[in-house]
């Protein structure tokens, strides 16, 4: 039964994210954003879709958190509590109605795992049929990432990279 | 802010043992991601991660944090990797990145793509683990902190 392991799950993001908005202190929601992360990382897993749970687990709750935690201490401690002002009423009133409108649109996706939806007919099946022969890399999604779609993981390289620069070049002030 | 070394000895044991396992577990996750999840990104980020660890226990100026200042010295190394092969291929006489077309003698064509994917996995996987440490020495340097004091 799949519904005796989702739903815990869906309720423990629901709690860690609205968490993380609501919470007074910076440094905890900084924790319950890594925690966020961390189940989000769980629902990739279940889904299926293990390369992305593993990205989600070592870049969400691992790096991020580390980054979230040295901004955190590299900043005045008068910094790290906040004041929210409560939301407008504009914001009540928008935001339930677009989850709303929402919901309905998602109500017309294809079905999870449904092999005739549109992206599952177009070129996926080709490189899940053909990938092994091509390229003897048993991993279909690293055989699309890093060969067929290689040209889009440099680019990806390329932003890193540029982050990278940009964060050297605006943070480091001397030496 | 400049980071001091961890003053609890059970952080430092424990980094001590616990360091060589995820560098070694990164390498296993970067070579691995032909075969099971995983792949360069991940595996980078791992490696990144390990070397920011050794960092945030032994602080800046350990000798175990050294490696880390030393592979700062690779930004672009990664991306070098990567295009590097794509530029390879195109000597070969193909397009850019077309694995198939690198120049190796008695390698067919899909043990030549397989080896393609692995040097680019290095490739990203040299770029993010360098990115991070940079991000980290950037978000941690001692100049930063003074600046925010004195205004």
């Amino acid at each position: 039964m799949i519904f005796s392991f989702e739903i815990p799950l869906l309720l423990l993001l629901l709690v860690t994210a609205a968490g993380a908005i609501l919470v007074k202190d910076l440094m905890s929601a900084v924790l319950l954003l890594g925690s966020y992360s961390f189940f989000l990382s769980l629902v990739w897993a279940w889904l299926g879709a293990v390369d992305v749970a593993f990205v989600e687990a070592v870049v969400g709750a691992g790096l991020g958190t580390v980054l979230f935690l040295l901004t955190l201490f590299g900043t005045a401690p008068k910094d790290t509590r906040l004041r929210r002002p409560p939301p407008s009423l504009a914001t009540l009133i928008v935001f339930p109605l677009l989850g709303v409108l929402l919901l309905y649109a998602a109500d017309d996706l294809p079905e999870f795992g449904n092999p005739k939806s549109p992206a599952s007919v177009h070129i996926s099946p080709t490189y899940i049929e053909q990938s092994y022969q091509d390229t003897r890399t048993p991993n279909v999604v690293t055989a699309v990432l890093m060969d067929y779609r290689s040209l889009d993981t440099m680019g990806e390289t390329v932003v890193i990279f540029t982050a990278g620069i940009a964060c050297a070049l605006l943070l480091r002030r001397n030496s | 802010m400049v980071i001091l070394p961890h003053d609890s000895i059970i952080v430092q044991t424990l980094g001590r043992f616990l360091i060589p396992v995820v560098q070694m577990f990164g390498l296993y996750v970067l070579f691995f991601g032909q075969y099971g999840p995983g792949g360069g990104f991940v595996g980078g980020v791992i490696l990144g991660t390990g070397m920011i660890l050794s960092v945030l226990i032994f602080g800046h100026d350990a000798s175990r944090s050294q490696i880390a200042k030393k592979v700062l010295h690779a930004d672009g190394v990664g991306m070098l990797i990567f295009a590097g092969v794509g530029g390879l291929c195109m000597i070969g006489g193909g397009e850019f990145l077309n694995y198939a077309n690198l120049e190796i003698p008695g390698l067919e064509t899909a043990s030549r793509r397989s080896l393609g994917i692995v040097l680019t996995q290095i490739g990203v996987a040299v770029d993010v683990a360098v990115t991070a440490i940079s991000i980290v020495f950037s978000l941690s340097a001692e100049e930063i902190i003074e600046d925010s004091i004195n205004g």
